[in-house]
């Protein structure tokens, strides 16, 4: 190979002011600006600054490995890197130089004179500030450059690392909220301060997990293989221990987490109670359904008008008792599963695309009917639907007279702690908070889970499966698409009643904008990104899109931005979501085994697996 | 019941001006290898289409055993008893070569959705039998240990030895294969030829296919049918078609048949 | 001996009846409301007419929908966004010309170059978006980039939003398109009728490149069939993104005379309703139909115009306008279930296997 010892520059400038794009569009909608409150490690990086300086070095570590790749000398490679994070720094210069000569804010609301001095790094002199700004995404360049010289193995754990401290440099509130149940409050103060990580704990994170990473990419193999030489009752067995473990963490799971994190887990839970219906009718039977929400609020609706205990509920209207929770049920179950049928007729005849707009019109309809003037005397209109009860059983306190055989028990119930709330619960069975709803929504997750799990390897499964790969022949081999399509959205909207009507329970009050689009769009995009048809998949869409926002307040304001993006880029890059279902990562590893020498990396063109496109059926 | 499997009473399928089938009448004795065959357009697949309820029957009628096939859904026909292939591969890609096998044995099931989230005994049994099934399937066709690739990954051939599988996994009287040899070798073509053969004097099926490669045809069939312009120009055994100056004609024009008559 | 399987389609029993229903329902309430006499002649023309005008607002932005799907088969899910993105820029334009006295001075020039604006800026979303977002998948499953499109509408409004803010803007009021002439006895808004007519004459514009200019010819010949228009040395590529640009042309200009005809409620979410009412318009038209999208888009207008007056009301339904777009949202479904080739559109051949 020759080597190569002059300096492209073409593709430099084009990678270089692709990377530039990223400061100038998240400075320009604001995202720099409130990303820059949150601190990822005190006193040194803030995530605003994150975004203005790692694409930086991301383009810079890419410019170089292409470079050396293709066997450059060094000191091209280096200065090309360089170059690259010099290139990045412009387009975001021209957005403080233009705002110095013309203010934007009259137009570009986000162009803030905080903005301005985030990108300046505080400089009261302009010139300074753009020095500044502009050598440090130069070198940013360069030390992403220099990461391309570092062996592979090391290079890998470095990157691993430095995810890792940024995600937990993210996540610290987060982990302050269970390790101050757990630690006492000085040492907290070690490692987390105000809402970022400490210095010396970034540090501690960054060799531990750079260390841990260097010894398993030596000796993972080794683990690896020494599990699977081990026999198979063995195996077993200590999957069982695996499982046990993670059964007591599920019990345990909201007394560590505490009250606040318990909110986001219920919103998580609800939202995998939903993807696991949506999965059904989306993901199996490829029915691109919009209009989720519609079973989401009729679940929610049915339960508000019958165990409400305020003039819409029942108890009001007919002057007989609310129902309770439990009986609600299946009652919401079945009026979603109903809607749903009612639903699909319309639908049946529909083409794919068609379909999909169908049905959003459908989740539209009911909500504008929700919000109307006509129904407002049955379902309360703009104002909902309030004094929706909560959950309760009869606890073992009320069963046994348990104060007299063991007080000490009673009393342990009435503290704080991890075991007291499980406790509590047990002994007065009010399902009153986060805490408690939590085994009322773990509950229902796991009944969905189960159902789902049973039907994803049936025949019916396989009809849906079928149906979406190819309805033409799936008619041929005697499936009716007619019953099986009403079946898939039938049985895809059960859970969506079951969540919407622990959730009515659980807010205590619907309002017809709480079932806007944007609940579909949610469940839609989780279902996505986990990965289609996959039902682990949806647990970490779940995870990912419903609960880190939530962690992570700043997101909030750009979720459906980011949301967005998602979608778009996923589709492009990787269509078969996080964590596809099994069949299709075998065969993912089987096309890279096929292909295991990777061809030079052609940077500005995404690779697109184009075999994996064909997640339904294809355009002609 | 009469000796004829099928009986075709002049059938009519137009679309818009275009008549794709024009009162066609056709007999398919039972247990017999027959086949159809003509110049493109011909109006082969749009006949195919709609015996198996693909496209409905304008005018005339379809008989099958004693069931009339108007107005019947393709799913309904299958469930009757004739299978089909397709032209262009139409398996379920994204479904293993093994699920492909189980889902084609659909007519056969009873097993119902909530006997499967209930885990009833009878929905296990039945589970479990589809299965094997499909095993010895694969098997037959000579697709064992390929079960767990997905269908779209397997080789040109395997796909359509899968597809006939699949066909038979419904148990079908009836087989209608179209161009069952189309893409494939010298070699291969015979293999397959001989498959369709034993079909028919192991499983007891019918079979009617569309062809386009000679060989095939005038070695397996019993009755060979050419159409043209959507009707009947001739029927006859091999022999009889191979000679007859009409189909040449319709294949390779006038000027040409005048010449084969001439040379002969 | 034969035996008939026969059996009547539960599902067309379902449908015709709901059917049924529907043209019941449009008739007693049409019945009531005229022979109650609740709405005078000059109130019913004075419906008709906002009706035509919102309606060729819907009609510009369909036109969009129709030339992205008749080239490429594909619902461009964000095209109200395209939309957005040039009525909501334009504003800045248009309240600086209305503080600089140029919208006193030069009404029809200005109101040009707020219009020509938002359609550059409306043009330049639509390209980058086809570039970005569409042109890696093409030949992928239909549904992906109908995911995509989703996505990308999500990501262009929350991109707007960060970018203008959220606050909902008025465009500046135009003194030359006020008042009213009187038609019929009605007294009839002049911006109504400027509105139409501006409609009209895009419409007709946009009719002659497609019809007489060799990019339309070639637009026409790539959505007959790709592969043939290819082996005639057509750039597909150019065709598309030419395609994108005039439908993003159209949108910008509707978000402009959107806003001269309703000045409030310019916002980063002003593009998602007209954008899924115009594509009712472009299916009720017949989808990738031009002249169908025109027809449909006035024809959706004037319905919801009515809709609500008409039937809702002789039906006894209080507060009947605050369903204005449920009977959109409903047609939009009866035109995807009875005649989803739309009026114009024809009937595609029966094909299936």
């Amino acid at each position: 190979m020759h080597e190569n010892r002059t300096l492209d520059w073409r593709p430099l400038l084009r990678a270089g002011l692709l990377a530039g794009i990223v400061p100038l569009y998240t400075a320009a909608i604001g995202m720099v600006e409130v990303f820059n409150a949150r601190e990822v490690v005190q006193g040194l990086l803030t995530l605003g600054e994150m975004l203005v300086i790692f694409p930086s070095l991301v383009v810079g570590y890419l410019v170089a490995l292409g470079l050396r790749r293709s066997g450059s000398n060094p000191l091209v490679t280096l200065a090309s890197a360089l170059i690259a994070g010099f290139i990045a720094a412009l387009p975001v210069t021209l957005l403080v130089l233009i705002n110095a000569a013309i203010p934007l804010r009259g137009m570009f609301v986000s162009v803030t004179p905080k903005l301005i001095e985030i990108l300046l790094f505080e400089q009261e002199q302009m010139l300074t500030g753009l020095a500044l700004l502009i050598g440090a995404l130069t070198l940013a360049g360069g030390l992403g450059g220099l990461a391309a010289f570092i062996p592979d193995r090391f290079r890998r754990a470095l990157i691993v690392s430095l995810v890792v401290v940024i995600l937990s440099g993210l996540l610290s509130e987060f982990i302050k909220q269970i390790l101050q149940q757990f630690i006492s409050r000085s040492l907290l103060k070690q490692i987390v301060k105000g809402k970022s990580l400490t210095s010396q704990a970034a540090a501690a994170i960054f060799v531990v997990t750079y260390l841990v990473s260097l010894f398993w990419s030596t000796k993972g193999q080794d683990v690896k293989s020494w599990y699977a030489g081990l026999p198979a009752a063995q195996q077993r067995q200590s999957r069982r221990v695996w499982r046990g473990i993670l059964g007591i963490f599920l019990l345990l799971l909201p007394w560590i987490m505490g009250p606040y994190l318990s909110e986001v887990i219920d919103n998580v839970g609800l939202y995998v109670i939903m993807g696991l219906g949506l999965n059904i009718a989306v993901g199996w039977a490829g029915l691109l359904d919009l209009g989720y929400v519609t079973n989401f609020a009729v679940g929610a609706y049915i339960t508000g008008v019958l165990i409400s205990t305020g003039p819409l509920g029942i108890g009001a209207r007919l002057g007989i008792d609310p129902l309770n929770f439990w009986m609600i049920i299946p009652i919401a179950i079945l009026a979603a599963m109903f809607t749903g049928f009612v639903f699909a007729l319309p639908v049946l005849r529909m083409r794919g695309d068609y379909l999909a707009i169908a049905t959003l019109g459908f989740g539209e309809i009911i909500r504008l009917l929700a919000l109307s003037d006509w129904l407002k005397p049955y379902i309360g209109g703009a104002q909902g639907i309030l004094f929706i009860s909560k959950p309760d059983l009869p606890g073992l306190a009320e069963l046994l007279p348990l104060a007299d055989w063991a007080p000490g028990f009673v009393e342990l119930a009435q503290k704080k702690g991890v075991l007291s709330g499980l406790l509590k619960l047990l002994f007065y069975g009010e399902f009153s908070g986060p805490q408690e709803l939590y085994y009322v929504i773990l509950a229902g997750a796991l009944l969905v889970l189960f159902v789902a799990l049973r039907l994803n390897n049936s025949r019916t499964g396989r009809q849906w499966m079928a149906m979406r790969e190819d309805e033409d022949a799936a008619s041929a081999v005697g499936i009716d698409i007619t019953l099986t399509k009403v079946l898939a959205f039938t049985v895809s909207a059960a859970s969506g009643g079951l969540a919407g009507a622990i959730f009515a329970s659980k807010v205590g009050t619907i309002f017809p904008n709480s079932f806007s689009l944007l609940v579909s769009i949610n469940v839609l995009s989780l279902i996505i990104i986990g990965g289609m048809g996959s039902i682990p998949g949806i647990v970490v869409g779940a995870l990912a899109l419903i609960g880190l926002p939530e962690l992570l307040r700043e997101f909030s304001e750009f979720r459906l931005l980011l949301y967005g993006a998602l979608l778009v880029v996923m589709m492009l890059v990787r269509p078969e979501g996080l964590w596809p279902s099994p069949v299709i990562r075998r065969e993912m590893a089987a096309v890279e085994e096929e292909s295991e020498e990777p061809p030079p990396t052609d940077k500005g063109t995404p690779e697109t697996p184009q075999a994996l496109h064909s997640l339904w059926e294809p355009t002609d | 019941m009469s000796d004829n499997i099928l009986e075709v009473k002049q059938l009519v399928k137009r679309f818009g001006g275009l008549v794709a089938v024009d009162h066609l009448d056709y007999e398919l004795p039972r247990g017999s290898i027959c086949s159809i065959i003509g110049p493109n357009g011909a109006g082969k697949t749009s006949f195919f289409n709609c015996l198996t309820g693909f496209y409905s029957i304008d005018e005339g009628d379809v008989i099958f055993d004693v069931y009339s096939l108007k107005g019947l859904e393709p799913f309904q026909v299958t469930r009757l008893g004739i299978a089909r292939t397709f032209q262009n591969i139409r398996l379920f890609g994204n479904m293993t070569a093994i699920e492909n096998i189980m889902v084609g044995q659909e007519p056969h099931l009873h097993s119902s959705w909530i006997g499967t989230i209930l885990g009833t005994p009878g929905t296990r049994r039945e589970e479990q039998m589809v299965e094997e099934e499909a095993r010895r399937l694969l098997r037959f066709v000579g697709l064992r240990g390929k079960g767990d690739m997905l269908a779209k990954n397997l080789p040109y051939g395997d796909q359509r030895r899968l597809e006939i599988g699949r066909a038979l996994a419904s148990k079908p009287k009836l087989l209608l294969l179209d161009e069952p040899t189309a893409g494939m070798n010298p070699a291969e073509t015979l293999q397959t030829t001989q498959f369709i053969q034993r079909l028919r004097d192991e499983l007891g099926i019918t079979i009617l296919l569309i062809e386009h490669d000679m060989k095939v045809v005038m070695g397996i069939s019993e009755k060979v049918t050419v159409l043209d312009y959507g009707k009947k120009l001739a029927e006859g055994t091999p022999e009889e078609i191979q000679n007859d100056p009409r189909v040449i004609e319709a294949y390779l024009g006038r000027g040409a048949a005048q010449m084969m008559a001439e040379a002969a | 001996m034969r035996a008939r399987l026969y059996r009547l389609n539960w599902v067309d029993v379902v449908l015709n009846t709901f059917r049924i229903v529907i043209i019941v329902a449009v008739i007693v309430g049409a019945f009531n409301t005229i022979t109650s006499g609740k709405y005078t002649g000059d109130q019913w023309v004075s419906l008709i007419m906002s009706g035509l005008a919102q309606g060729s607002i819907y009609a510009l932005i369909a036109l969009g929908y129709t030339l992205v799907y008749g080239i490429l088969l594909m619902i461009n899910f964000a095209h109200g966004e395209v939309f957005m993105a040039g009525a909501y820029t334009a504003y800045f334009l248009a309240t600086y010309s209305a503080r600089k006295g140029w919208l006193e001075s030069q009404p029809l020039l200005t109101i040009l170059s707020w219009i020509l604006l938002a359609a550059l800026v409306s043009m330049g979303v639509a390209v980058l978006l086809e570039r970005v977002a569409y042109r890696p998948l093409r030949g992928a499953p239909r549904l992906v980039p109908l995911i995509t499109a989703i996505g990308a509408s999500f990501f262009l409004q929350y991109t707007f939003k960060g970018l203008y803010g959220s606050a909902f803007r008025t465009y500046p009021e135009v003194a030359a398109l006020k008042g009213s002439v009187e038609m019929g006895g009605a007294q009839i808004p002049v911006v109504q009728i400027f509105v139409f007519l501006a409609a009209v004459v895009l419409m007709v514009g946009l009719y002659w490149i497609v019809e007489k200019t060799k990019r339309g010819k070639a637009m026409r010949a790539v959505s007959e069939n790709k592969e043939v228009a290819r082996l005639m040395g057509i750039d597909i590529d150019k065709v598309i993104v030419f395609t994108f640009m005039l439908g993003g042309a159209l949108a910008g200009a509707a978000g402009v005379i959107n806003g001269l005809y309703r000045p409030q409620g310019v916002n980063f979410f002003m593009g998602f309703f007209p954008g899924i009412k115009a594509f009712t318009a472009a299916v009720l038209g017949g989808i990738g139909n031009v002249p169908g999208a025109f027809l449909g888009g006035i024809l959706l207008g004037v319905i919801e115009s009515l809709g609500p007056n008409l039937v809702l009301d002789g039906l006894g339904i209080p507060a009947a306008n605050q369903l204005k777009d449920v009977i959109a949202f409903t047609m939009l479904v009866l035109v995807l279930i009875f005649r989803p080739q739309g009026i114009l559109g024809e009937r595609l051949a029966e094909k299936r296997a």
